[in-house]
């Protein structure tokens, strides 16, 4: 997974071309902490098909905020520069894997 | 056929690591099955200051690593996976995960903890993560500078909304209480009081979150009055209790009618070895220490229930001849002369039959399951099966009758 902040957030984000799904967190949050491996296992498994990104949300405080998230874990999901889908708070990794699979 | 257990423990929280500790430090086989790092909800409060032995300045997330590595450094196995469904009826006990592993276990000790109330207010569920949080470690720092109201007056309440105080330019209170009335305790209390970013809204409840993708405001409802109000707030942190994550319980052990689990005071759930530990369980006080005690609880009457089952398996149901199991107490006079009228018998008979010596009341199990309600009792066994019971007066000649219709069979 590519580690994004506000220098990189829209080059690598919003300019890129194709899916691309964001993790926000923050080293704070414990949820996010216990759901990230699993959103790693999920990168490697659809690599190709999808970008992955991961945003420490607490660091990039107002970037997070412009973006609409404002609580954690957050997973958004970005095609054309634009949040396509959003999945927050009592996350699976289920709910991940599936919403992915409907915008490959 | 994959490997057994002696102890699986659903739940990585306080409950289940201190059941990790008790339970690997008695040389059972252990493991814990913990979706993600462990610490349950201790490990979202950033302020843990009551738990004893460790003042001012201990952190949940740093309570709860310090357990889990003392845990594991006991030789318990934490594993990361999230239980989805329970076989808990039979000898063996399996805990299917959600990857679809199967794990095996003679023992099961439940200790899933609980989740964050919600209370299904209309914006709730559509602002969740726009400013609408369960959880100030998670979400506090981005509330640096703006406002935020905290619904609820508990211990969790009032202690988060202080914490929120470092970073949100206000914490209200939505108290529906009379004014200076809280229930938290009085520690806390105080301190919440003396603090000049905290503000109340005293008698009152929240009836609306409004936002347009973002919360911006709240109506409140005064509950003596019934009059509106509209509040303008950027996040809004509700800590109005838990409800316990026993869902994949329903049905198997008993629960009660908020969903909590029933157990004695021995951890024991209405199935045999399956217990329960932590916020999931049926008590008085939820905390830290309490969850921890449970879990202390659990694995030591599970180690008891093992070896007493194990013991007996091996004394009685896998003997290779007919076993005579005589539940006596040392305080029954009558008991005493029983066994040894029943020692003399198998003496003379030259090893053809076993005697298995119960103390009724440490066998309390045992004695149940066998139907023991008087003592002494003579139960006779057979390849692993019940074939006779005597009871009350014991006889040379009662006993003798049963045995010669045993062995001549």
């Amino acid at each position: 997974m590519i580690e994004v902040d506000k220098k990189t957030f829209e080059d690598e984000v919003l300019k890129a071309e194709g899916l691309v799904m964001v993790d926000f967190w923050s080293p704070k949050c414990e949820p996010c902490k216990e759901l990230m491996p699993f959103v790693a296992e999920v990168a490697e498994k659809y690599e190709g098909k999808a970008k992955f990104c991961k945003l420490d949300a607490a660091a990039n405080k107002r970037l997070s905020i412009s973006q609409k998230v404002m609580g954690l874990p957050t997973i958004g999901f970005y095609k054309n520069g634009e949040k396509i889908a959003e999945l927050t708070k009592d996350i699976s990794i289920e709910d991940v894997e599936a919403k992915l699979k409907e915008l490959i | 056929m994959s490997e057994v257990y002696d102890i699986i423990v659903v739940g990585g929280g306080p409950a289940g690591l201190a059941a990790g500790i008790y339970g690997s430090r008695s040389r059972l086989k252990t493991v814990i099955i913990q979706k993600g790092r462990p610490g349950g909800q201790a490990a979202t409060t950033e302020e843990l200051e009551n738990y004893p032995g460790f003042p001012r300045g201990t952190t949940g997330p740093g309570l709860m690593e310090a357990m889990a590595n003392h845990a594991e450094s006991f030789g318990t196995e934490i594993i990361k996976e999230e239980v989805v469904d329970l076989e808990l009826d039979g000898e063996i006990k399996v805990a299917r995960t959600k990857s679809g592993k199967e794990y095996k276990s003679k023992i099961i000790i439940f200790a899933p903890g609980a989740a964050p109330r919600t209370l299904n207010i209309k914006g709730e569920q559509e602002l969740r993560g726009k400013g609408v949080s369960y959880c100030a470690t998670c979400d506090a720092d981005f509330f640096e500078e703006l406002d935020v109201i905290v619904i609820g007056n508990g211990d969790a309440a009032v202690e988060e909304a202080m914490y929120l105080t470092k970073f949100a330019e206000t914490v209200t209170i939505i108290v529906i209480h009379d004014e200076g009335i809280l229930d938290c305790n009085k520690v806390s209390a105080e301190k919440a009081f003396a603090n000049p970013k905290i503000k109340w809204v005293w008698n009152s409840v929240l009836e609306e979150i409004k936002g347009d993708g973002i919360v911006e405001s709240v109506v409140l409802k005064n509950i003596k009055t019934g009059e509106l109000s509209e509040m303008e707030t950027n996040g809004v942190f509700f800590f109005v209790g838990t409800v316990p994550k026993t869902e994949m319980l329903k049905g198997k052990v008993d629960l009660n009618e908020t969903g909590h689990i029933i157990t004695n005071d021995r951890m024991e759930t209405s199935i045999p070895g399956v217990y329960a530990a932590g916020d999931a369980r049926v008590k008085y006080l939820r905390q830290v220490i309490t969850a921890a005690s449970d879990g202390a609880i659990a694995a030591f009457a599970a180690e008891k229930y093992l070896a007493e089952e194990g013991g007996f398996k091996e004394q009685v149901l896998n003997a290779p001849k007919p076993v005579m199991v005589a539940f006596w107490a040392p305080q029954i006079e009558a008991s005493i002369a029983a066994v040894s009228e029943l020692e003399k018998i198998v003496d003379q008979l030259g090893g053809s039959v076993k005697l298995v010596k119960m103390d009724t009341y440490r066998n309390e199990k045992v004695a149940k399951r066998y139907g023991v309600e008087e003592i002494p009792s003579v139960v006779f066994f057979n390849n692993g099966e019940v074939v006779a019971k005597v009871s009350g007066s014991i006889s040379r000649d009662v006993i003798m009758n049963q045995l010669n219709s045993l062995i001549n069979k």
